[in-house]
């Protein structure tokens, strides 16, 4: 179980102004200037869960994950990870966790995808039998046979991704925190690793938390999600939930032959020419049965689709409704 | 350290991957060092003498440091390149393994090429040794071990404060390569030639002169008190400050984060 009570973090930062003159006062007196990363974060998450962290750049998500990892220690506040706090005992802690950040990579750029893993091993003192369970089901699941024997420099960034979520695992870690998995993924592989992680989290249990700014694995992956701005949580609850509070307007879509139709009120036109309409609804106006029927009165319609916001839409809302 | 081990097969089998700049780049370093001991060679070729030490004897001084300095190095390279480890973040993956952060790092970059230094050093030894017209006893012999491995371990704890530096700044870190690289090179003549206020220095802040002046003179018989001959073991205290600096450089990253 995670629980992080209060959770308050503050950087200084050395403010240099542009400019030959400033750069050289600078050497004499800094100014600084402090950045408060995070606000009174508090949140809980139980074991076998599966929270998408998402919020702007620069929000404090990496800094939230950095002190979950260990790596940083907060100003005030508590901070509790299976019983552990983790810049106290961080070598006890990290035992339990496996860490990948997207972008960059931890295994060894020259040597085979395997030797890395096993220097990993090593790391860990991960015992043998365990060891080769582990990586015979990570390398059926994710489909490492081919690749194993390659040195990481030619892996493609699809197949390397691959193996750094085997890497984070060898140890069994009951907490996974994945930064980006998908950054820069083709559709096939972002598939393969949002499968991955699903599975991994459905049928051994591992409590993921995943930041990420494309929304499509936030919509396929979480059932939670805790959005931060400013530091500050703002928002802690399921994808549905969220939608549903956020907004209720769906957008139709028109294909038709004729001449252009007239609007009746609760439609407003997002996108028209010749022939395509795309119109957003508030359904408390105008139902969605109302709005086809006025549209079809008019004109000879061809295709028509319905669809709610998407999740990009609705983080898109939700940023700009915090003003973050 | 079995670990370490497995690091630095992992290390060897990396840089094998690129032979022909593996060889190059041990070349290069031989040579540069060579310079410096052609610099020496020049020296002499116009004194007979420098502070009463001959050819062979500074070339046996010149060697100690040489072959300190390059073990240090090479077990050390990590430290060295530690600024860099820090500003693309590998340091933050290092802290979420459970190893002790200072083995990790140690390990993190190893050179196979910086020992064309230490065959040089040896080659030095080969031809000092016997031309610096020492009679060998076993007393003198421990010294010149003592000096060898006391001197990496001084040079260690300079690449330790060196990186532990990184830690607040990474601007500004040259001035640190005075005492590594500058050792080695002014410390290929007795530092007494350098004067007193240079060789208080030496021995009482950065303890250079304890594991190359002092027990040399041991060895060459100009003292005679075994105190000379174990001088350098008092370089080893050097350490705990060194250490000592680096963790509460590594407390201030945890939360600081830059």
């Amino acid at each position: 179980m995670i629980r992080l009570e209060g959770i308050n973090k503050t950087f200084r930062v050395a403010r240099r102004k542009s400019g030959f003159g400033r750069a050289v006062r600078a050497l004499l007196s800094r100014e600084h200037e402090t950045i408060h990363a995070l606000r009174d974060v508090s949140f809980t998450i139980e074991d076998g869960e599966m929270v998408g962290y998402i919020g702007p750049n620069g929000a404090g998500k990496s800094t939230t994950i950095k002190i979950m990892c260990g790596i940083l220690t907060p100003d005030s506040g508590k901070c509790e990870i299976n019983g552990r706090t983790p810049w106290r005992e961080r070598i006890a802690h990290v035992r339990d966790i496996g860490v990948v950040f997207g972008q960059r990579s931890q295994l060894w750029w020259d040597v085979p995808v395997w030797d890395s893993f096993d220097l990993i091993r090593d790391i860990y003192k991960v015992d043998a039998r365990e060891y080769k369970r582990n990586l015979d089901e990570l390398v059926t699941l994710l489909d490492l046979a081919e690749i194993l024997k390659t040195p990481t420099r030619n892996l493609s960034l699809g197949q390397r991704m691959r193996c750094e979520l085997a890497a984070s695992l060898l140890h069994n870690p009951k907490i996974l925190f994945l930064d980006e998995p998908t950054i820069g993924l083709d559709a096939v592989s972002k598939l393969a690793v949002r499968q991955f992680i699903k599975k991994l989290n459905a049928e051994q249990g591992v409590t993921i938390i995943l930041t990420t700014h494309d929304m499509q694995d936030i919509e396929a992956l979480t059932q939670r999600i805790l959005l931060i701005g400013k530091g500050r949580i703002l928002l802690d609850g399921s994808l549905e939930e969220l939608k549903k509070s956020s907004s209720q307007r769906k957008t139709i879509v028109f294909e038709y032959t004729g001449k252009d139709p007239a609007l009746c009120e609760g439609m407003t036109s997002v996108e028209g020419r010749e022939g395509r309409l795309v119109v957003s609804l508030e359904p408390s106006i105008c139902s969605v049965s109302e709005a086809i029927a006025y549209i079809s009165a008019q004109v000879e319609v061809i295709d028509i689709s319905v669809s709610g916001i998407s999740a990009e839409e609705m983080v898109a809302g939700l940023y700009r409704e915090y003003h973050i | 350290m079995r670990l370490y081990m497995k690091y630095f097969s992992m290390h060897l089998q990396s840089q094998m991957q690129y032979k022909v700049s593996f060889f190059l780049t041990a070349l290069g370093q031989f040579l540069v060092s060579f310079t410096a001991l052609l610099g020496i060679w020049f020296m002499f070729m116009r004194f007979n003498t420098v502070e009463g030490f001959s050819f062979p004897q500074v070339l046996l001084c010149f060697a100690t440091m040489l072959m300190a300095f390059s073990l240090a190095e090479f077990m050390g390279r990590g430290f060295d390149h530690f600024p860099r480890i820090i500003s693309n973040g590998e340091f933050d993956r290092m802290l979420v393994r459970p190893r002790r952060v200072a083995l990790q790092v140690l390990a993190s970059q190893m050179e196979f090429s910086r020992l064309g230094r230490l065959v040089q050093a040896i080659l030095v030894f080969c031809y000092a040794i016997p031309a610096s017209g020492v009679n060998w006893t076993y007393d003198k012999i421990i010294t010149l071990c003592l000096m060898v491995i006391c001197g990496s371990i001084v040079f260690f704890c300079l690449f330790l404060i060196y990186a532990a530096i990184s830690f607040f700044t990474i601007e500004g870190l040259e001035f640190m390569n005075i005492f590594t690289d500058g050792g080695r090179e002014f410390g290929r003549y007795p530092f007494s030639v350098y004067g007193k206020e240079a060789l208080r220095f030496l021995t009482y802040v950065i303890p250079l002169a304890l594991f190359q002046y002092y027990p040399l003179l041991y060895i060459l018989e100009r003292k005679t008190s075994s105190f000379y001959m174990f001088m350098p073991l008092l370089a080893l205290p050097f350490a705990i400050p060194a250490y000592a600096f680096w963790r509460f450089g590594l407390s201030r990253y945890k939360s600081t984060g830059s």
